[in-house]
């Protein structure tokens, strides 16, 4: 017997990892909620048949779009991390001792319940006295909050289903307001490749530049995610992402990477030229 | 053949049996369920360019029915508790213009609100009626116009006792509710038809505790524009009839003006959707409510925003409110609500029904999201945070009564010279000018031009409004009666 699991990346052409057992299946207010287990990437959760993370390459997109901010930004104590109720980004923020407070709100609770009975790598830090999870909308829950965060942390989904409201200007423009005046908010930007992720993304991009002073993107290779090469947005108040950088503050924290580095920091940046012109093109 | 009920809709029936049987078409439409014009079936779809067929005898005819549209008319009456319905398919304006025309020859008079939709007052043109106008009462501090106070009513009805009709507006596009039932009862003692506009008033007749419904209220007409509301498609709508109305007389004021060739996707949009209003219609609009009461308690939390609802009430005038209907006083912030209109779609991607100078409204309907819901709250909060300025120097939004000189019909059909609108003081109009949406006239053909309504319409095409009526599409001169 032969298992895939196959998600769509564009209308001609497929993705495909051949599950072991299928672990959970289940259907929230909000979306379908599936999670397998593999030979190749482990245990996989997917929403409506997205891939979210695997057990194999998670540690790329978690550890890009939390240290990134969370090294550029001298004292962040009060974070606010939308979306991921898979426990990722919060597993990352947990090893800074400076940091005093961990907002996370999640619109499907069911999410975070599946993900701590069945992705203990992600879902471990939820019970961390720092954090404080609501489940509820973002958009409605960051309309409420003014000068409050240092940073914010969008790890959406996509830019249809639950999350698209986490794409929006009016979402964007709401996170300057809540952010202090030196804040960073970090965004899931997604991909350049595919001409359908390319638009959403310059969607994005051009949105987040209207509302922030700084607007950068930078990359990751995701090998899970449609075409590997993935976005992230870096959008502050004050400090640029890498000449406000301070690489050596950061290795004296001594938390222990896999995939991100001082030296990689800068360098994801740096952006091919196609890239740099979609991005252009918006600006 | 079992007794019809509810969960029939015959039109969609008899349109799906006719599908099935694959008819070979030599009749017209000549696109051929869409194999002769493939571009526009690509686009549109098979299914629908399948049942894009003219009338014929399994089908029924719209303009004389005997079989499946009569069934389809006798359900959608029991439904709306009226005597008789009429499957509209030329907009709730061609469902307007038909009860006035059946009310009203040339020269008989008609009372009704001057705020009314510009279909009215082309009804008023086709037939020669004479209109009565009264002032609707006005909300100073929202700009808006209410309904009409019984008082008012019955004035107009004492001093002009010859009138055949009276017309009332309810709701208004802002949600507001005259006192429909007593105005029914004084025109009816006076000998006088109820006509009402209807056309935001739909789901009146399937939710719960919405104000009172024109057939309950015992008027003789009724026009439902059940694409708003009801979920049928755009164009489609119901004329609904009391017990006192010669229907078969009706559909021969109707058959003036109507298509021979009424389409079929309008009219099985509108069996379907009657059905499904009649089976879950409670339900559906408890939905639209909860999300409208939602999204206004959060806009109110906002600041400057004021979403108004039933605290408006005062008896008379307001006399009820739709409280499905989202409108938004824009002034405090320091915006006209067509700035606020504009700004949520140039720069937020959201389009809502219309702005006026000192008001917004949004559409809210059982389609909704709350996501969505959560996006237009979050818009408003933005602008008010990023364009919000001081409330001075804004024009308040002023009902300017108007002097009628002469009636619409002589004043369109005379001679007339296009003058720029700044020359046109103290000339008699011969157009509409109107902002759309609302569609409701500053100016009617027939009206006197004023100061006070160049000023106005000056003001409301800086601030971005969609004027339309004019003979002269960028509205820079105005026809007048050449006298």
């Amino acid at each position: 017997m032969e298992l895939w699991f196959t998600e769509r990346h564009t209308p001609n052409v497929k993705f495909s990892i051949k599950v072991d057992h299928q672990i959970y299946s289940g259907n929230s207010e909000f979306q379908r909620i599936d999670i397998f287990d593999s030979k190749e990437f482990g245990r996989f959760l997917t929403l409506d048949g997205y891939m979210m993370l695997t057990e194999k390459d998670e540690f790329i997109y978690h550890e890009m779009i939390t240290h990134v901010p969370m090294a550029v930004h001298p004292n962040p104590k009060n974070i606010l991390v939308i979306g991921a109720g898979d426990g990722g980004v919060v597993r990352e923020l947990t090893r800074y001792p400076s940091v005093e407070n961990i907002d996370l709100v999640e619109i499907d609770e069911l999410v975070v319940e599946v993900c701590k009975k069945y992705l203990p790598t992600t879902a471990c830090r939820f019970d961390d006295p720092r954090v404080h999870v609501y489940y509820e909308d973002g958009v409605k829950f960051i309309r409420r909050c003014t000068d409050k965060y240092d940073v914010i942390i969008v790890d959406s989904t996509d830019p249809f289903g639950p999350g698209e409201g986490l794409f929006t200007k009016e979402f964007y423009g709401s996170c300057f307001k809540a952010l202090r005046e030196d804040g960073i908010m970090v965004n899931q930007h997604e991909s350049p490749f595919y001409d359908e992720d390319a638009a959403a993304m310059q969607r994005s991009h051009k949105r987040i530049v209207e509302s922030f002073p700084i607007s950068k993107v930078y990359q990751a290779h995701i090998p899970t995610y449609p075409s590997g090469h993935w976005l992230f947005g870096f959008a502050s108040k004050k400090y640029h992402p890498t000449n406000d950088y301070n690489g050596t503050k950061w290795s004296m924290l001594g938390l222990k990477t896999r995939y991100y580095n001082p030296r990689l920091h800068v360098g994801a940046f740096a952006l091919p030229c196609y890239v740099e012109e979609l991005l252009k093109d918006v600006e | 053949m079992a007794e019809l009920s509810q969960v029939n809709a015959p039109i969609y029936e008899a349109l799906r049996k006719f599908r099935r049987m694959r008819v070979v078409p030599f009749d017209v439409p000549g696109h051929k369920r869409g194999r002769g014009n493939m571009e526009l079936t690509e686009f549109l779809g098979e299914d629908c360019m399948n049942v894009d067929v003219n009338s014929m005898k399994p089908l029924d005819n719209l303009c004389h029915p005997v079989s499946v549209i009569k069934d389809a008319e006798m359900l959608a009456a029991e439904a709306f508790g009226a005597a008789h319905a009429f499957f509209m398919v030329g907009g709730t304006t061609s469902a307007v213009q038909s009860m006035i025309m059946y009310a009203c020859k040339e020269g008989d008079k008609i009372i009704m609100p001057r705020n009314v939709h510009r279909s009215a007052i082309n009804a008023i043109i086709l037939t020669g009626a004479v209109p009565v106008y009264v002032n609707p009462d006005v909300n100073h501090k929202l700009g808006i116009a209410l309904g009409m106070s019984v008082a008012q009513v019955e004035q107009a009805i004492l001093d002009n006792p010859d009138a055949k009709a009276i017309m009332v507006n309810n709701p208004t596009y802002y949600g507001i509710c005259s006192d429909l039932k007593k105005i029914t009862e004084l025109a009816h003692a006076h000998g006088m038809l109820v006509l009402v506009d209807e056309a935001h008033g739909t789901h009146f007749y399937f939710g719960e505790n919405f104000p009172v419904t024109a057939m309950a209220a015992g008027a003789d007409c009724a026009s439902v524009s059940m694409h708003k509301s009801g979920g049928s498609l755009t164009q489609s709508s119901f004329l609904l009839m009391g017990k006192n109305i010669n229907s078969d007389y009706m559909r021969q004021v109707i058959n003036l003006t109507q298509t021979t060739s009424a389409s079929y996707l309008l009219l099985s949009s509108l069996d379907i959707s009657r059905k499904r209003l009649a089976l879950g219609g409670r339900e559906i609009f408890a939905q639209t409510v909860e999300m409208a009461e939602y999204a206004r308690s959060e806009i109110n939390e906002i600041g400057g925003y004021y979403a108004y609802s039933r605290e408006l009430i005062n008896g008379d005038s307001i006399y009820d409110f739709d409280v499905s209907k989202l409108s938004i006083y824009t002034l405090p912030i320091g915006l006209a609500g067509i700035e606020v209109y504009d700004l949520l779609r140039d720069e937020y991607d959201i389009q809502i029904e219309f702005g006026d100078i000192g008001n917004v409204l949004a559409y809210i309907s059982v389609g909704d999201r709350k996501r969505d819901i959560e996006r237009l709250i979050s818009a408003l909060a933005e602008i008010k945070r990023r364009f919000g300025k001081s409330e001075a120097n804004m024009l308040t939004q002023e009902y300017i009564s108007p002097v009628v000189a002469e009636t619409p019909r002589k004043a369109f059909y005379s001679t007339k010279r296009s003058l720029p609108l700044d020359e046109t003081a103290g000339e008699v109009c011969s157009e509409f000018v109107m902002c759309y949406p609302p569609g409701i006239p500053i100016l009617a053909p027939g009206e006197l031009i004023t100061p006070e309504i160049i000023e106005y319409i000056k003001y409301a095409k800086e601030k971005g409004c969609q004027m339309t009526g004019t003979e002269d599409l960028s509205i820079e001169r105005l026809n007048v009666l050449d006298i």
